[in-house]
């Protein structure tokens, strides 16, 4: 038995409770200098947008092509992880500013904020990690745990990860559509094309944005322009992809079965999240550009806290977690990555059903710390055939 | 009224700022605009303080320059004022006491504290030169018709009513209007008279200008059987009333009897609001925002979204201004003024005067 399954239904609701805890403290806490945090970086975002755009204007020589490319991909990536992301969870809703307002919010991003919502704010965050609920769970098309099935098609899953890194944005909004369930008969043919009108809307003002008006604006340096838009789009999507996946798919992060999940208390749910995700060690800059979800622990136990706090609540989390025995995955980010890669391939081959697959999970090394003393991969094991019985 | 004022915006702005979109989208060139400056926005209106000049100990004016989307107002209407207190949007509305004529183009206004008041303490005690607020569009049909500006008038104020009259009054004097102006004003004290100074002021320069004080803390508060005293011809004057319920109910009996009540004209700061009927109260499901939130019996709707935490746009919070609308998708709701429900799907709502009259749905 390990730390994990020990914990009786007692420790669970103690769990749920101390959780519950901080995350009221925080609340109470918030106040006019959480506003000016995000206000600061929305400001920032936007400045390195006009300063980005008007480099590019020039961009047919060479420095200022480098630089606008520089602050439009940091702006870029700010208006999507720490600013968006965060937005649309409601994080900042407390301030009742619709200008900063999870219901009017719409971000510089292929996928609708309806869309986006609806398939990572509810499906997401409520299915975490549960095989058939949880459409993130390699994002439909990958195989990431042994408790998806496994088909030929998942053979060429190491190349097409590579072709979903760069177009990552385009990959999201189309996932946010749900063909699959469509063609399960789960999806109305009317909703299905609402939302696709929605998505082709959003296509067209963002390409006609990047890739036609901002290089005709350009003059002799459209075609550099042209490039400089599309690299920056490019560098956006690798750095969401590699962030985003470096939050589940380590080794850390555990997979569950809906059956598992049915009649789950506040302190099971705050378990499985914990237990569904893991973070990235690094510092301020690393933090601020993953849009905080470094701290994918505490985003996924504290979705809607406003993102400035993780990094406070961490260590306590932290200790929770040891206090508990619950592992607490964290690693610096090239260790993390190296895991997922490693994840991808694996499990693009047949077998692995047991997620402790011996040849899947390396031994925890110094940079990928599990605290708690638990061994990960029995607690797994436990789980998965829980829902094998 | 806003919506006219919107309406009103030049077209040549709006194509250019409509083309500029295509540049920002999903955002608008607004929030690229207030980087530099955040007065430039043309959407939402903001202000910079640009003045907070103490009155009385607990009332300041807060001189305001407003940014480039502000439509002119109209001497007599309020604006709301958003404010953040600790982090947190709140929105309140005030009478605008500057007059539209003003030559440096600042509004203000002039708030009293309110014991507990987050916005007035805010406003009154904290604001400094260069902070930001949020601005509503003008609002409200309280003043004069271009027409009867060189008609006799009558104004009957009390306490914080003066704040509109001094609008009504300085537009006059600056377009030098000014002919035949009776003003009665009651306060507590002479001291505790908000604009004092300027109304004593303004009556000293105009001939046209008679003013009675009455100081109820030594005097009897004024009872409109006094007019036939204090202005004999008040029948031939248009009269234009503001202050506590009880002065212009007992104003609008007084006018009604004597059949002149379309001569009356009056700006009502407090609602009377009726009580709720059993099974008030209920869930509102916010269709658009897609959450639910519990509407108390009796509490207004708009209150009740607040504390659920969504942006609801809010103006006067009295039932005047429409900033706050909703239509009503599903239920039916108690008009806290009137007591009436409203019920029929597509009807509109204004949720500052609206409450739950059992479980609803809005679209919000």
């Amino acid at each position: 038995m390990t730390a994990t399954l020990n914990l009786s239904k007692a420790d669970t609701d103690a769990l749920g409770a101390e959780l519950d805890a901080i995350l009221a403290e925080v609340r109470e806490d918030l106040g006019a200098s959480d506003r000016e945090y995000i206000e600061g970086v929305i400001q920032l975002q936007r400045r390195l947008e006009v300063g980005g755009r008007a480099a590019l204007l020039m961009s047919i020589f060479p420095p200022a092509w480098l630089a606008g490319v520089t602050m439009l991909s940091s702006a870029k990536i700010l208006a999507s992880m720490e600013i968006g992301h965060n937005v649309m969870h409601g994080q900042w809703d407390w301030m009742r500013d619709p200008e900063i307002h999870s219901t009017t919010w719409e971000w510089d991003s292929a996928p609708t904020a309806e869309g986006w919502k609806h398939t990572h704010n509810y499906l997401h965050h409520t299915y975490t990690n549960v095989v058939g609920k949880d459409r993130d769970l390699g994002y439909t098309i990958m195989r990431v745990s042994g408790e998806q099935d496994w088909k030929p098609v998942y053979l060429a899953q190491p190349l097409y990860n590579v072709a979903l890194a760069a177009t990552f944005e385009w990959a999201i909004a189309l996932y946010d559509l749900e063909f699959d369930k469509l063609v399960a008969g789960e999806l109305s043919l009317g909703e299905y094309i609402r939302r696709s009108q929605g998505m082709m809307r959003k296509v067209a003002t963002q390409s006609l944005k990047d890739y036609v008006v901002w290089p005709l604006l350009s003059g002799i340096s459209a075609p550099t322009t042209f490039a400089a838009n599309l690299t920056a789009n490019v560098v956006r999507n690798v750095w969401a992809h590699t962030i985003i996946f470096c939050g589940h798919f380590p080794d850390g992060g555990a997979t569950f079965s809906e059956e598992s999940i049915e009649g789950e208390t506040r302190g099971e749910w705050y378990l499985r999240q914990m237990e569904g995700s893991c973070n990235i060690s690094g510092g301020p800059l690393l933090h601020l550009m993953s849009g905080n979800l470094s701290y994918q622990v505490e985003h996924h136990i504290f979705p809607d806290m406003p993102s400035n706090r993780y990094a406070e609540v961490a260590p306590r989390v932290q200790e929770i977690c040891e206090r508990y025995g619950i592992p607490y995955s964290t690693g610096p980010l090239h260790k993390q990555y190296a895991q997922v890669v490693k994840k991808i391939v694996r499990f693009a081959f047949p077998g692995g059903k047991r997620a402790d697959a011996p040849e899947s999970i390396p031994a925890p090394t110094p940079g990928n710390t599990r605290k708690g003393g638990a061994t990960r991969s029995k607690g797994i094991d436990e789980r998965a055939s829980r829902v094998a019985a | 009224m806003s919506q006219a004022q919107t309406l009103a915006e030049p077209v040549a702005r709006r194509r250019l700022l409509d083309a500029a979109a295509v540049l920002t989208t999903p955002l608008l060139p607004d929030d690229y605009l207030t980087v530099f400056n955040p007065l430039w926005a043309f959407g939402e209106l903001r202000g910079r303080v640009e003045q907070v000049i103490p009155r009385t100990d607990d009332a300041a004016t807060i001189v305001v320059r407003p940014s480039r989307g502000w439509p002119r107002h109209r001497a007599g209407q309020h604006v709301a004022v958003g404010v953040d207190v600790n982090g947190v949007r709140h929105w309140r509305s005030y009478s605008l006491t500057s007059d539209p004529e003003r030559p440096d183009g600042c509004l203000s206004i002039t708030v009293k504290l309110v014991d507990g008041g987050a916005v007035s303490t805010q406003l009154v005690r904290h604001t400094q030169p260069g902070d930001l607020i949020r601005l509503g569009p003008p609002a409200g049909d309280f003043g004069l018709p271009a027409e009867v500006t060189r008609a006799p008038l009558l104004f009957v104020t009390a306490g914080s009513g003066i704040t509109p009259v001094m609008a009504i009054l300085r537009s006059l004097e600056r377009q030098d209007l000014i002919t035949d102006v009776v003003h009665i004003h009651s306060e507590r004290t002479s001291e505790s008279v908000i604009f004092g100074e300027a109304l004593r002021g303004l009556a000293a320069r105009n001939d046209g200008v008679t003013l009675h004080e009455r100081h109820t803390a030594t005097a009897a508060r004024l009872a409109p059987s006094e007019l036939d005293r204090l202005c004999p011809d008040w029948r031939d004057r248009e009269t234009y009333a503001c202050g506590p319920l009880g002065l212009l109910d007992a104003l609008e009996t007084h006018f009604e009897a004597e059949s002149l009540l379309h001569q009356l004209h009056v700006e009502r700061f407090q609602i009377a609001q009726v009580v709720a009927a059993p099974g008030d109260g209920g869930t509102v499901r916010a269709s658009l925002a897609g959450t639910t939130f519990d509407a108390p019996a009796g509490a207004s709707l708009l209150v009740a979204a607040e504390n659920a935490g969504l942006p609801v746009k809010s103006g006067c919070r009295m039932g005047i201004c429409h900033t706050c609308v909703c239509e009503l998708k599903e239920g039916q709701v108690r008009d806290l003024r009137t007591g009436e429900l409203i019920d029929e799907p597509g009807q509109f709502v204004q949720l500052c005067v609206s409450a739950a009259a059992g479980d609803v749905e809005l679209v919000l």
